[in-house]
């Protein structure tokens, strides 16, 4: 078993590099996120300026060699800034996605699975929740809770389930029925095994899609919400607070404030977008030969 | 009227390029039906498409002309080959529908090819579909123009997408397994109304089948195909009786007919007697008017009413009867994958329908009564290779350790002539019969007494059918397994089965030794089963 189980990492890593090869817009996606993720996680040892360091004596300084995005009204570099930033964004959509995934996916699944009343109910509730203007719900949460980076994690979460849940549950209630699922309970599973390990994987190739278009509206959302004074507060480096702060220095011709940060969210957003169809590639076995 | 000559068509894939087919020579003559015959793979439905000019993308005519009444469909423009199509050429498909589009109307349906080619306008073009209707022998053809396909069984709905491939008077007709997927009866009815309206129009028709019997009985002349090549061709009679290829022969005699047995299938030199069985004699499974109904839009559904039989230790006893009949709901309950409504379903003397869905999973009798699935696609799981998918009952159902389990796995896989490398694929990489394989592999796994093998091979093609159908005798004879076979093939249940039950409407027809009910038929209902199967016996002599 354990050299079926290295033969088969073998061939995952090659098939990565074939999906790849073969759409190199996913591969130019790929590169993107793995610098997105370089500057999450090294991000504030890589920057050149400490992002929270003010200099009055050099504030709003264009773009220049010293300073590539330029400098804010305090004199913090904004390239800096930017790139410290990521880690945050990230971590909270990531967080959000996650959590939207996990809890949609349970409920999608006793939903699609076992029907009847159960399914009544909880498509009603997903319903009640996308009657809302998603954003303005994730304002009233996170203003009703409080305005910490975990409530905006939980309220973009929320906002999310529904897309993942009703998605499970059309995949698995296709497959309720399937022949392997019946034989897997002629081979002794219970329900809730044939369910888990049997059903559910098979509806993993489009939850990608969707896992990387939602990571692209939460950080979006993070973001949103920021920008108009929820959620994370200043001082801290956050793209959505950036752009905020530097739409008033637009006006004034300091465009390069609110400009780098929102190109950077843009590029962010950009990148999930297009990871989609890369993710499902890999995840769906058929397209492995 | 249509030659093609030196055909070549390749595919583009992963693995490099496919050579699909390869120097195919055939004509059709104005009234002719020539039949394409061939197992999957061949290239015989590629054949068509690329007349149609319909190749899927990375298909490509690499050679070859194709010419039909003077025009040269390889060469011709995009708006050429759409007027072609429908109005010269017409194609119907394997599975009807899918072929119709369901969240619209058949007369609707109808209507839009007939005014796409200018046969009829806004005001008589709903007049001409309901005339098409009743030409393809649709009853109440003006309520059914408002039927969505859904409301329309599996006949009536290859019926309408006759009706829309003749709706514009075609000259060539091209029928890729127009009955595949549709009962014996049924077929019978819709390829004599193809070949009645062929007649009458004086249509040219190419049917693409991988039934033999199928063709003799309704082509003019057929051409063999195999691995992309043309083999043989010749007239139905000639051809069977007389065939030159090797490979003729070896399709001849992989179908089932009256005088062979079930070893008379395989290639002489593979043949090997008939292994002992042993009998005990003893009841192995005693069902007691078994009743299953749903509830259903208008009123109860009685899908089984009733049914009673016994079936003794090493017998084989076939269900057989047309779609609906309820012979896969009475297995569903024997297997305890479905409730009962009510009956008693004896199994080595105790009650198993008493016990409750959900504990029978758990069961110590789970493994006595194990399943060969219909679709071998369907019931293996995409995402398991086939090492895990044979695994999975021994893992659940046994107490081996996993050392023992894996020696299981590969015990089992010499068992039903599965080669090792192929373990390590999934269902996708693998051929119709090597996933039957591993379904049958996994059905045994756990050495049932009672195995369900629900049409096993309606999937495959006539010589891996022949493979599968003698594995499937081998096996019974050296694990003493008992089988209930389900099925709507008289003929190949015949070959495997000592007694049949005839279904029709959740009732038992007639039962009784297999030989006794095919020779002499009690009912009208299993003697119209028997007529409408196309037999080869017919024709060769």
């Amino acid at each position: 078993m354990s050299m079926a189980s290295t033969n088969k990492s073998d061939s995952l890593i090659a098939h990565i590099f074939y999906v790849l090869r073969g759409n190199p817009i996913t591969a130019l996606a790929f590169i993107l996120l793995a610098s997105f993720i370089t500057c999450a996680l090294f991000g504030p040892l890589i920057v050149p300026y400490d992002p929270l360091a003010s200099n009055t004596s050099n504030a709003l300084m264009p773009p220049s060699v010293d300073h590539w995005f330029g400098t804010d009204n305090l004199g913090r570099d904004v390239f800096s800034r930017v790139i410290v930033a990521t880690r945050l964004d990230l971590l909270i959509s990531v967080s959000a996605v996650a959590l939207s995934f996990v809890i949609g996916s349970i409920l999608g699944s006793v939903a699609g699975y076992w029907g009847g009343w159960l399914d009544a109910i909880l498509n009603r509730l997903l319903d009640t929740i996308m009657a809302f203007p998603l954003f303005v719900l994730a304002m009233g949460i996170v203003a009703a809770l409080g305005n910490t980076i975990e409530n905006i994690v939980y309220a973009t979460a929320l906002i999310n389930i529904p897309f993942y849940a009703r998605l499970v549950r059309a995949e698995v209630n296709i497959r309720r029925d399937a022949g392997f699922a019946l034989a897997a309970k002629l081979s002794g599973n219970s329900d809730l095994r044939v369910l888990a390990v049997h059903i559910f994987p098979n509806a993993l190739p489009p939850m990608m899609v969707q896992i990387s278009l939602n990571l692209g509206w939460a950080i979006l959302n993070a973001a949103g919400l920021s920008f108009i004074g929820l959620g994370v507060r200043p001082p801290t480096p956050e793209w959505g607070i950036m752009v905020a702060e530097g739409a008033n220095f637009v006006i004034s011709g300091e465009w390069w404030l609110a400009l780098f940060p929102g190109l950077w969210l843009m590029l962010a957003v950009f990148t999930f977008n297009l990871l989609g169809d890369g993710l499902r590639d890999i995840v769906d076995p058929r397209k492995r030969t | 009227m249509l030659s093609i000559k030196d055909l070549a068509v390749d595919f583009q894939t992963r693995k490099g390029v496919v050579h699909a087919v390869r120097n195919v020579n055939l004509h059709v003559d104005k009234g002719e039906t020539l039949g394409i015959v061939g197992e999957s793979g061949s290239g015989k439905s590629v054949t068509s498409y690329a007349l149609m000019r319909i190749l899927d993308a990375g298909g490509t005519i690499t050679a070859g002309d194709i010419v039909y009444s003077g025009v040269d469909l390889r060469n011709s423009s995009a708006r050429d080959m759409r007027n072609i199509r429908g109005r010269e050429i017409s194609m119907i498909f394997q599975n009807p529908r899918a072929a119709l589009n369901p969240i619209r109307k058949v007369g609707h349906q109808l209507e839009d090819v007939l005014k796409t080619h200018a046969q009829a306008t806004r005001y008589d073009a709903r007049a001409k579909a309901i005339s098409m209707l009743k030409s393809v022998q649709i009853r109440n053809a003006e309520e059914r123009y408002h039927a969505y396909p859904f409301e329309l069984s599996g006949g009536m709905c290859q019926r309408v997408v006759i009706a829309i491939a003749l709706a514009c008077n075609p000259q060539l007709l091209i029928a890729d397994e127009p009955t595949t997927g549709l009962d014996i009866t049924t077929q019978k009815t819709v390829m004599d109304l193809i070949q009645s309206l062929s007649k009458e129009r004086q249509m040219s028709s190419i049917l693409i089948t991988h039934d033999l019997g199928l063709a003799a009985q309704y082509c003019d002349r057929i051409v063999v195909m195999k691995d992309g090549e043309l083999v043989e061709t010749g007239k139905p009679k000639t051809l069977f009786n007389n065939a030159q290829h090797a490979y003729t022969r070896k399709l001849i005699a992989a179908t089932p007919r009256k005088e062979a047995s079930i070893r008379d299938l395989l290639p002489a030199e593979e043949q090997q007697p008939l292994p002992e069985r042993s009998q005990s004699g003893e009841t192995l499974l005693k069902v007691n008017n078994l009743v299953k109904t749903y509830a259903g839009k208008n009123g109860p559904v009685h899908a089984v009413k009733g049914i009673s039989f016994d079936l003794k230790q090493g017998k084989s006893l076939a269900l057989v009867g047309e779609s609906g009949c309820g012979k896969s709901t009475t297995s569903s309950m024997i297997t305890r994958l479905l409730d009962c409504s009510s009956g008693e379903i004896i199994f080595n003397g105790q009650d198993i329908g008493k016990i409750k869905l959900r504990e029978f999973a758990q069961h110590n009798m789970r493994k006595d009564i194990q399943m060969v699935f219909q679709d071998a696609t369907d019931s293996l799981n995409p995402r398991h290779s086939a090492f895990q998918s044979i695994l999975e009952p021994i893992k659940h159902l046994t107490d081996l350790g996993s050392t023992a389990r894996q020696e299981r796995v590969y015990e089992l896989a010499d068992l039903v002539g599965l080669p090792h490398s192929l373990l390590t694929r999934f269902p996708h990489q693998l051929s119709g019969g090597q996933k039957a394989r591993v379904g049958i592999a996994r059905a045994i796994a756990v050495n049932p007494q009672l195995l369900i093998l629900d049409e096993p091979t309606a999937a495959l093609d006539v010589s891996i059918q022949a493979i599968v159908l003698n594995l499937l005798a081998d096996l019974r004879a050296k694990l003493g397994m008992t089988y209930l076979f389900v099925s709507h093939d008289l003929h190949v249940v015949r070959l495997l089965c000592d007694d049949v039950i005839v279904m029709k409407d959740g009732e038992i027809v007639e039962m009784g030794p297999v030989e006794k009910i095919m020779e002499h038929p009690k009912s009208k209902y299993t003697q119209s089963l028997l007529d409408a199967a196309p037999s080869l016996s017919k024709i060769v002599e």
